[in-house]
C-alpha cells in the first residue's frame, strides 16, 4: 500500500527523493508489503474501537459537554535509527542538565544575570518566576524531574529544538498505549524490526519520584494530584497512577495539619511524602496562589517549604519554558556546561530587543508569533497561513506587550506517510521525547510523535485536528 | 483507601444495581400488559402509576409528565436524563464513579462499564428499544451481571471490593422492598388477603420476575401464587440473593470485613442499625408483617436502609464528594496543557 506514496515537498522521514526508502524504513517498508488494504482497514478499525472503550480519551478543552473524544491514532509508526536516537539523547541530556542549573542559579545567587549573559529584566518579569522561593533548597536540587521537550526537523532533516515543556507535560500515556495497539496490530513486526522497548517508563517515574522523598522517609508514599476527571490529561494520570501502583488524589483528598500532608482514608488521615502534582502553581494551594483555587490543598506550600513533602516538577519551573526563555537556553548550556548545543534552537526574535521587533513587524506575515506563556496551540499566529485582520490583531497585541511575544521563521516539519481516506500522504509531524531527571537522566527511546493530520497543517496539537504515532527506535541503524 | 474512592465505588454499584433493577420492572410489565384484556386508558395509569411510586420519584415524575401514561413512565424510568435516577443516567452515574477511581479498577470492568455507557448513549439503543424493548432490557441485564461478574472475578477482594458489595446489596435490598410494594393497593390494610383474583396472580407473579425470583419461587412453592408467599420469598428468604434478608446479611458482613469488628460487636451505628435490622429480619414471621401492614413495614425497612447508608457515609467518607461542577469544572480543565 505504500508503494505509491510520494514525497510532496520538504524532508520526508521515509523517502529520500533520490535514493527511495530509507535504510531504517527498509524491513518496515518490506513487511507492511504483506498487509492489503482491508486487512490494514480492519486493524485501523479495531484500534479505534479498543481506545474508545478503553476510555483512552481526552476532553476538549472549553466543551461544556465533557465530551471525549479518542486522539486519532495512525498505525504507520515513525522510525528513529540508533544513531540518530543516540545524538537526540545526548542533546536533550544537556539541555534539562543546562536547565536544571539555571533554574537553581536564578533561584539561588542570579550568577547567570549578574554576569549579564541573561538580561535580569526577562527573568523577574517572567509570569512563571515565583520570587517566593528565591533561596529554597528543592529536593536533591532538582527542579525539573519530568519534562517533554518537543523536536521537529527542518527542510534538510537537521533536529532543532522547538520548546521545552517543564511544568506539566502531558502525552506519555499516548506513548505506552500506542505501543500497546501497535503490538497486538502487528505483533510479528517488533522482533523482527528489532524495536527499542517503553513500557518501563512507569517504574522509572516512579524511581525518580522516590528519589526526591524528603529526608529520613525510607519507604515514601506517593502520590499523584490531579485536578480532576474533567481535565484533559485525565487519562493520563489515572493511567500513570495505575502504572506506578500509587493513589490519585484530587486536592480535597488532602489535608495539611501541623505542616505535614495528609490523604483522608477510611482508615483515618495517612500521611503523604511525595507528590507528582499535574495542577499548576497558580492553583496548588489557595493560601499562597490563587485564593480562589478549588483544585489545591491549603498549607501545602507551607509542608513543602518545611521540607515535610516533595513536589515534582518544583514550584516555579515555568520559568524556564517561557518561550522568551527559550531564546537564551543555548546560552545557559555554554554559560553552565561550557558547551556548544547539541541541538539547535529554532532562530528566535525577541519582540521587547528593538532591532528584532523592527524586523518582526516588517515580516509578520513570513513569522510564526507565539505569546511566552501560552501551549497547546493557543494565543499563536502562523503569519504565512493567516489572514490580514489576524495580522493586525497581532501586531497590535505584539506592540501592547512585546515582552510576551517571540517571533520565529516557518518551519516546515518534517512529513511522515500517514493514512488519509485510503491512501497514504505525506502529513508534518514533530517528536516529544520525555525526560526524567532523578538519580540518573532517564529517557525512554522516542517519545510521543504527533502529527498534524489535516492536509498542509503544520499544528499537531490533540485540541486542533492532531493525531499521534507510534515511535520506534531501532536497536541498530537499519 | 482514600474516603473519596470508597464513595465513588459504593455509588457505582449502586447504580449499576440500579439501572438492572429498572431494567427488570419496565421490561416485565411490558411484558404483562400483553396479558391483561379490557385495557382502557384508565385502567393503563392504575397500572402504571404505582410503578413510579414505588420507584420514590413520583414528584419529579409530575413535574415532567402530565399523567401516567405507558409512554410516559417507560421514558421517565428509562431514557429521561432529566430523572436522576432514570437508566440511563444510572448508567451514566455509574461510569461517571468508575471513571473517578479508573485506577482503582480492572481493566475488563473498565472496558464492560464504558461499553454499557457508550450504548446507552447512542442512537442504537433508542433504535433497539423501538424495535424490540424486550432485546434491549435483554443488553442492560446481561451488561450488568456481566459486570458483577466480572467485579467478582477480577477485582481484588480487598476494602474497595467491600465497599463495591456494600453498596450493591443496599440498593438491591432497597429496590427489592419498592418492587413488593408495587400492588400495596390490592392487599388489605392489615392482615393477609383470602383469595386472589387470576389477574391479581398475574400481577404477583410480574412482581417475582422483577427480582429474577420466579424460578427460584417456583422451586421452592410451586407455580402457586399468593401475595403472601410472595412477600415471605422476597424478604425472608434466606438463599434468595435478591431477598431482603439476604441483601442485609452480606451488607452485615460487607461492614464487618472494612472494620474487621465480629459478630455482635459494633463500633459505628451503620454497624448497629445493620445488625438491628437483620436481627429483625431473622426473627419475624411474614404474618407477623402482614398483621402490621405489608406497605407500612416496607415503608420503614426503606428508612432503615436509608439510614444505614447515611451512616456508612459518616463512618468513612464523612465529607461529601460530589461531581465537579461550575467553576470547579472549569479550573479543572483550564490547567495549563503542555
Amino acid at each position: 500500500m505504500l508503494q505509491k506514496y510520494e514525497v510532496n515537498s520538504g524532508f520526508d522521514e521515509m523517502l529520500d527523493p533520490r535514493t527511495g526508502v530509507r535504510g531504517h524504513y527498509q524491513k518496515f517498508h518490506n513487511l507492511f508489503r504483506h498487509v492489503s488494504p482491508v486487512e490494514y482497514d480492519a486493524k485501523r478499525q479495531s484500534v479505534d474501537t479498543a481506545f474508545l472503550r478503553q476510555g483512552i480519551t481526552f476532553n476538549v478543552y472549553g466543551d461544556a459537554m465533557g465530551a471525549e473524544k479518542i486522539f486519532p491514532f495512525d498505525l504507520i509508526p515513525r522510525i528513529i535509527p540508533s544513531r540518530e536516537w543516540e545524538h537526540l539523547e545526548r542533546g536533550l541530556q544537556q539541555r534539562i542538565a543546562a536547565l536544571n542549573l539555571f533554574l537553581h542559579d536564578i533561584y539561588h545567587e542570579q550568577r547567570i544575570l549578574k554576569d549579564g549573559v541573561i538580561p535580569e529584566f526577562y527573568v523577574l518579569s517572567a509570569r512563571h518566576f515565583r520570587r517566593e522561593f528565591v533561596n529554597f533548597e528543592v529536593p536533591r536540587g532538582i527542579y525539573i524531574h519530568i519534562c517533554g521537550t518537543d523536536l521537529i526537523r527542518d527542510k534538510d532533516g537537521n533536529y532543532l529544538v522547538l520548546e521545552d515543556n517543564g511544568r506539566c507535560p502531558s502525552g506519555v500515556s499516548y506513548v505506552l498505549e500506542n505501543r500497546r495497539a501497535m503490538k497486538r496490530a502487528f505483533p510479528g513486526m517488533f522482533e523482527a524490526i528489532g524495536v527499542r522497548p517503553v513500557e518501563n517508563y512507569p517504574q522509572e517515574l516512579l524511581k525518580t519520584l522516590r528519589h526526591i522523598a524528603p529526608v529520613g522517609v525510607a519507604d515514601p508514599t506517593v502520590v499523584l494530584l490531579t485536578p480532576g476527571v474533567y481535565n484533559s490529561a485525565y487519562f493520563e494520570h489515572t493511567y500513570l497512577a495505575r502504572h506506578m501502583g500509587i493513589e490519585i488524589v484530587e486536592g480535597r483528598d488532602l489535608f495539611v495539619r501541623d505542616s505535614r500532608v495528609y490523604m483522608r482514608t477510611t482508615k483515618g488521615p495517612q500521611p503523604v511524602h511525595v507528590i507528582y502534582r499535574r495542577v499548576d502553581d497558580d492553583f496548588i494551594d489557595p493560601t499562597v496562589f490563587r485564593r480562589d483555587s478549588l483544585l489545591g490543598v491549603p498549607g501545602l506550600v507551607h509542608a513543602y517549604r518545611a521540607g515535610n513533602v516533595s513536589l515534582a516538577n518544583s514550584i516555579g519551573t515555568g520559568i524556564a519554558d517561557d518561550k522568551v526563555m527559550y531564546y537564551f537556553v543555548p546560552r545557559m548550556i555554554k554559560y553552565y556546561l561550557d558547551q556548544e548545543p547539541i541541538i539547535p534552537n529554532v532562530p528566535t526574535y525577541l519582540a521587547s530587543e528593538a532591532a528584532d521587533l523592527k524586523y518582526s513587524l516588517e515580516h509578520l506575515p513570513e513569522l510564526v508569533v507565539k505569546a511566552a506563556n501560552e501551549s497547546g496551540g493557543y494565543g499563536m499566529l502562523m503569519g504565512p497561513k493567516a489572514t490580514r485582520e489576524e495580522i493586525e490583531i497581532f501586531r497590535e497585541k505584539i506592540i501592547a506587550d512585546p515582552r510576551n511575544y517571540i517571533a520565529q521563521p516557518m518551519i516546515f516539519l518534517s512529513q511522515h506517510p500517514t493514512y488519509c481516506d485510503g491512501t497514504f500522504e505525506g502529513r508534518h509531524v514533530d517528536l516529544r521525547p520525555f525526560i526524567l531527571s532523578g538519580e540518573h537522566t532517564t529517557i525512554i527511546p522516542g517519545g510521543l510523535t504527533r502529527v498534524a493530520l489535516r492536509k498542509g497543517s503544520l499544528v499537531v496539537n490533540s485540541s486542533q485536528g492532531g493525531g499521534s504515532k507510534d515511535t520506534w527506535v531501532l536497536y541498530g541503524d537499519d | 483507601m482514600l474516603s473519596r474512592v470508597a464513595n465513588s465505588l459504593y455509588w457505582m454499584a449502586r447504580y449499576i444495581e440500579r439501572a438492572e433493577n429498572i431494567a427488570r420492572i419496565v421490561d416485565v410489565n411490558l411484558q404483562l400488559l400483553l396479558d391483561i384484556r379490557h385495557l382502557d386508558e384508565r385502567r393503563l395509569i392504575a397500572y402504571w402509576l404505582p410503578i413510579v411510586q414505588a420507584t420514590g420519584d413520583e414528584q419529579e415524575f409530575f413535574k415532567l409528565h402530565p399523567q401516567a401514561t405507558g409512554h410516559a413512565v417507560t421514558e421517565f424510568l428509562v431514557f429521561q436524563m432529566e430523572n436522576p435516577n432514570s437508566l440511563v443516567q444510572s448508567i451514566c452515574q455509574a461510569r461517571e464513579n468508575a471513571r473517578m477511581v479508573r485506577d482503582q479498577i480492572t481493566l475488563e470492568l473498565w472496558e464492560e462499564l464504558n461499553r454499557l455507557y457508550l450504548f446507552v448513549r447512542s442512537p442504537q439503543a433508542r433504535d433497539s428499544w423501538r424495535r424490540s424493548p424486550s432485546d434491549f432490557f435483554h443488553e442492560i441485564k446481561a451488561s450488568s451481571l456481566h459486570i458483577v461478574g466480572i467485579i467478582n472475578a477480577t477485582l481484588l477482594h480487598n476494602q474497595g471490593w467491600w465497599f463495591v458489595q456494600t453498596g450493591q446489596f443496599l440498593e438491591r435490598a432497597d429496590k427489592t422492598t419498592r418492587i413488593l410494594d408495587v400492588r400495596y393497593e390490592s392487599l388489605p390494610d392489615r392482615g393477609v388477603p383470602d383469595r386472589i383474583s387470576s389477574e391479581d396472580a398475574l400481577e404477583w407473579s410480574a412482581v417475582l420476575r422483577s427480582c429474577s425470583a420466579w424460578d427460584a419461587y417456583k422451586s421452592s412453592h410451586g407455580a402457586d401464587i399468593h401475595p403472601r408467599q410472595v412477600a415471605e420469598f422476597l424478604l425472608l428468604s434466606d438463599d434468595f440473593p435478591r431477598s431482603v434478608r439476604f441483601c442485609v446479611n452480606e451488607l452485615n458482613r460487607a461492614l464487618r470485613r472494612i472494620s474487621g469488628v465480629s459478630e455482635g460487636h459494633f463500633t459505628n451505628t451503620a454497624e448497629k442499625l445493620t445488625g438491628r435490622f437483620l436481627a429483625e429480619l431473622q426473627f419475624s414471621t411474614i404474618d407477623e408483617i402482614f398483621e402490621q401492614g405489608l406497605h407500612r413495614y416496607l415503608d420503614e425497612a426503606q428508612a432503615k436502609l436509608n439510614n444505614i447508608g447515611n451512616e456508612l457515609f459518616q463512618a468513612y467518607i464523612s465529607q461529601p464528594f460530589e461531581a465537579a461542577t461550575g467553576e470547579h469544572m472549569v479550573q479543572q480543565e483550564e490547567q495549563q496543557q503542555q
